[in-house]
C-alpha cells in the first residue's frame, strides 16, 4: 500500500491547495477526489498504524489509527464527498476551500493521537467552518459568524489551558482517558462541551448554523459536534454527569423547537436532541452504549446531514426558510419532498431506518444499567424529535396550507447528494451489521425484535396520533414570525445593555468633570491657562518618558536582585 | 412546468380524510397487536397496558402545551436582534469610510 502512514488530513489539504489555483471542472474533479480517494485509503490502512515524534520533551503522536478513530474517519469522508456533491454548483472559491479544509481539520482531530494535535485541528475546524457562514454575506450572517468565532475560540483557549494543567500534571499529552478528576479534567471537558453544545453553551450552534449558506450547514452539522462526541468517547467513557447532562440536552431543544420558525434552526435544535444521545451513551460507558453513541454519530452525519440538504434546497430554490413562508412545495419538488421524508423517518428512528438500529442501543443500555428516569427522558426525546424533526419539517415546507410557491426540485448535483444519503439511512436501517462491523465493541446486538419494533413503532404511531389531534383541535402552535430568546440574549441584549449604562453614567462624570473645568478657569486666568493648548492638563507624553520609565523600574529592579 | 393550479391529491377533503382513517385503522392494529406479541420487559412500567401508545400521545401534547407557553415569555419581534446589528453595521462602515479620508 501506497503511503500507509499518510495521515488522512492530507489528501483534504492538498485538495484545497490545487482547488485554490484550478477552476472549473477540474475544480470539480479534485474537490470530489479527496474524500473517494482518501476513504479508499483509509479502507485499506490496517489498526494500530501510528506516527510519532518527539518535540521538546513530549511524544508526540500526530497519527492513531484505531477502531473508534476509524469509524469517524469513515462517515468524515462520506459526510465530505456528500456535502462536496451537494456545493458542487457553487462558483464561490471561500465557501469551497473553507468546506474542504474544514472536512480535513476534522479529520485531523479524530485521528490526533495527542492532545497537542488535537488542539491545532480544533482551532483548524473553528477559523474554517466559520468562513462558510459569513459566506453567506448577509448582516446576520456576519455578526452571528463573529460570536460562533468568539465561542470556538475561546472552546480551544480552555482547551489548551486544560492541556498544560494536563501536561504539568501527568507528564503525558496522550489523547487518551482523562476524566473529571483534576482541575485540568474538567477545563478539558468544558472546552468539549462547548463544542458539544451542552446546556447552556449550546447557544452557538442554534445561533450560527441556520445562518450560514444553504450548503455551508451541511458541511457545518457533519463535522464539529462529531469531533466533540469522539473526544468525548475517548477521554469520557463511563463519567456518569454526562448521562444527565446528555438527558438534559436530549429534551430541552424539542420545546424550542416547536415553537421555531426558521426550519433550519429547527434541525439545529433537534442536533443538539440527538447529540443528546450520544453523549448519554458515553456517560453510561459500558460495550453496547458507547457502541449505540459511535454508531448514532455515524447515522446522524448522515441522516442530519440529508434533512439539512433538502432544508437547503428549499432554501435555494425559494429563497424562504421560514415555515410562516411555505408550504405546498410537494407539487412541484416531489423528489426533494421524498428524500426529505427519508431523513425525517431516520432521524424518527423508524424500523428499517438508520436511526432506528443505533438509537435503540443507548435505550437498551440506559435501562439495562438501572437508569429508568433517563430512559424514560429518552422516550420522551424519541417521541418529541418525530414531533418537531420527523412531522413539522416536511409538513410545514412541502405540506401544511399552499404557498402558491411554484419552484422545480433543485439542481442535479444537490438531488444526486440527496439521494446517496437517503440511500445509506434504508441501507443501514434494513442492514445494520454494516454498521455494526465498523463498531469498536462486539456486543452481538440485534435491533430487530418483536419487542423492540412494536414499542418503537407504537410510540411513533401514537406522537403523530397526538399531533393530528393537536393540529385539527387548533391547539398546534401556528409558525407565526418571530424569533425566540434563547441563553444567547444574556451576551446579544443584557450584557451589552448593561455595559452601555454603564458607560453612560461614567459619561455623566466626565460630564461634571468639564463644568468643574470650567468653573475653575472662571477663578483666574492662571488655572484658565492650564485647560488650554499649552496648558498642563493638555500636555501628552512622549514615549520617550515611557521608556525613561521601564528603564528606571527596570535598574530599580536590578539592585533589588543583588540585595 | 407543471399545470399549475389543477387540484391535487391533499387538495382534496376526502384523500386526506381517508389518509387519516387508515393512520387511525393502524392506530388501532398497533394497540391490538400488544396482545398479540408477548414481549419481555425491563423497566416495571412497560408492563403496565398500553404504555407506549399512552406515553407517546401524552408525552407529544405535554411538549407542544408547554412550548406554546413559553411563547409568552420568549417570543419576541422577528427583527428584535436586527435593528440593533443593522446600526452596528451601519457605524462599522462609517468608520471604515472615514478612515479612507483620513490617508
Amino acid at each position: 500500500m501506497w503511503a500507509i502512514e499518510l495521515p488522512p488530513f492530507v489528501p483534504f489539504f492538498v485538495a484545497a491547495a490545487l482547488a485554490l489555483v484550478t477552476r472549473g471542472q477540474l475544480r470539480n474533479v479534485i474537490m470530489l477526489a479527496a474524500p473517494v480517494l482518501g476513504g479508499l485509503h483509509l479502507l485499506a490502512v490496517p489498526e494500530g498504524i501510528h506516527l510519532q515524534m518527539s518535540f521538546l520533551d513530549y511524544e508526540l503522536t500526530p497519527y492513531r489509527v484505531d477502531k473508534l478513530s476509524l469509524i469517524f474517519g469513515f462517515a468524515f469522508h462520506i459526510a465530505a464527498f456528500i456535502a462536496i456533491l451537494y456545493a458542487l454548483h457553487i462558483k464561490d472559491t471561500v465557501q469551497q476551500l473553507a468546506g474542504i479544509l474544514y472536512a480535513g481539520s476534522a479529520l485531523g482531530a479524530v485521528f490526533a493521537g495527542d492532545l497537542l494535535t488535537l488542539f491545532v485541528f480544533w482551532e483548524l475546524l473553528a477559523l474554517s467552518s466559520v468562513f462558510l457562514i459569513w459566506a453567506r454575506r448577509s448582516t446576520r450572517s456576519f455578526f452571528a459568524g463573529i460570536r460562533y468565532l468568539i465561542v470556538q475560540v475561546l472552546s480551544g483557549v480552555v482547551l489548551l489551558v486544560g492541556i498544560l494543567f494536563h501536561a504539568s500534571e501527568t507528564g503525558s499529552l496522550a489523547f487518551a482517558e482523562i476524566g473529571i478528576g483534576s482541575l485540568a479534567g474538567w477545563l478539558i471537558l468544558f472546552a468539549f462541551g462547548v463544542k458539544c453544545a451542552f446546556p447552556f453553551l449550546h447557544n452557538w450552534l442554534t445561533d450560527a448554523y441556520p445562518e450560514a449558506t444553504p450548503t455551508g450547514t451541511v458541511f457545518l452539522s457533519a463535522f464539529t459536534t462529531k469531533v466533540a462526541v469522539y473526544a468525548l468517547a475517548r477521554s469520557y467513557p463511563g463519567t456518569e454527569l454526562l448521562i444527565y447532562v446528555g438527558a438534559a440536552m436530549a429534551c430541552f431543544p424539542i420545546f424550542f423547537a416547536v415553537i421555531e420558525n426558521d426550519l433550519r434552526r429547527v434541525l439545529a435544535y433537534s442536533l443538539i436532541n440527538q447529540v443528546g444521545f450520544m453523549v448519554v451513551g458515553i456517560g453510561i460507558g459500558t460495550a453496547l452504549s458507547i457502541n449505540g453513541a459511535v454508531s448514532h454519530a455515524f447515522n446522524d452525519i448522515i441522516f442530519k446531514g440529508l434533512l439539512f440538504m433538502s432544508m437547503g434546497a428549499v432554501l435555494h430554490m425559494t429563497g424562504r426558510i421560514n415555515g410562516s413562508d411555505l408550504g405546498g412545495l410537494y407539487k412541484t419538488m416531489p423528489r426533494t419532498t421524498i428524500l426529505c421524508i427519508v431523513g425525517a423517518a431516520s432521524i424518527s428512528a423508524f424500523p428499517l431506518f438508520s436511526g432506528f438500529v443505533s438509537k435503540s442501543m443507548v435505550m437498551s443500555a440506559a435501562i439495562e444499567e438501572g437508569y429508568g428516569w433517563i430512559w424514560l427522558m429518552l422516550l420522551f426525546a424519541s417521541a418529541g424529535v418525530f414531533h418537531h424533526a420527523g412531522i413539522k419539517i416536511p409538513y410545514f415546507a412541502f405540506f401544511a396550507h399552499d404557498s402558491g410557491i411554484r419552484v422545480s426540485d433543485p439542481p442535479l448535483n444537490m438531488q444526486l447528494a440527496m439521494f446517496i444519503a437517503a440511500v445509506l439511512c434504508v441501507t443501514i436501517g434494513v442492514n445494520p451489521s454494516i454498521l455494526y462491523a465498523l463498531l469498536p465493541y462486539d456486543t452481538g446486538y440485534s435491533p430487530y425484535d418483536a419487542t423492540h419494533v412494536l414499542a418503537q413503532t407504537q410510540l411513533l404511531f401514537f406522537s403523530a396520533l397526538a399531533f393530528v389531534w393537536l393540529n385539527r383541535r387548533g391547539l398546534y402552535p401556528p409558525e407565526l414570525r418571530s424569533t425566540n430568546l434563547d441563553v444567547d440574549w444574556v451576551y446579544r441584549r443584557l450584557v451589552p445593555t448593561a455595559l452601555q449604562r454603564l458607560f453612560a453614567r461614567l459619561n455623566v462624570i466626565t460630564e461634571l468633570n468639564k463644568t468643574l473645568a470650567a468653573k475653575l478657569s472662571t477663578l483666574s486666568p492662571l488655572v484658565a491657562r492650564q485647560f488650554s493648548a499649552e496648558g498642563i492638563f493638555a500636555s501628552t507624553h512622549p514615549v520617550g518618558a515611557m521608556v525613561k520609565t521601564v528603564t528606571v523600574l527596570l535598574a530599580l529592579y536590578l539592585v533589588l536582585s543583588f540585595v | 412546468m407543471k399545470k399549475i393550479d389543477k387540484p391535487d391529491f391533499f387538495d382534496k377533503a376526502e384523500n386526506v380524510s381517508l389518509m387519516l382513517r387508515i393512520f387511525y385503522g393502524c392506530c388501532a392494529l398497533l394497540v391490538v397487536l400488544d396482545f398479540v406479541i408477548d414481549r419481555y420487559t425491563y423497566h416495571p412500567l412497560e408492563s403496565i397496558w398500553g404504555f407506549y401508545p399512552i406515553y407517546g400521545f401524552i408525552g407529544c401534547v405535554v411538549l407542544v402545551i408547554i412550548a406554546k407557553w413559553m411563547r409568552l415569555f420568549l417570543m419576541r419581534d422577528e427583527d428584535y436582534y436586527d435593528v440593533e446589528e443593522e446600526k452596528k453595521l451601519a457605524l462599522m462602515q462609517m468608520e471604515k469610510e472615514s478612515d479612507h479620508v483620513g490617508d
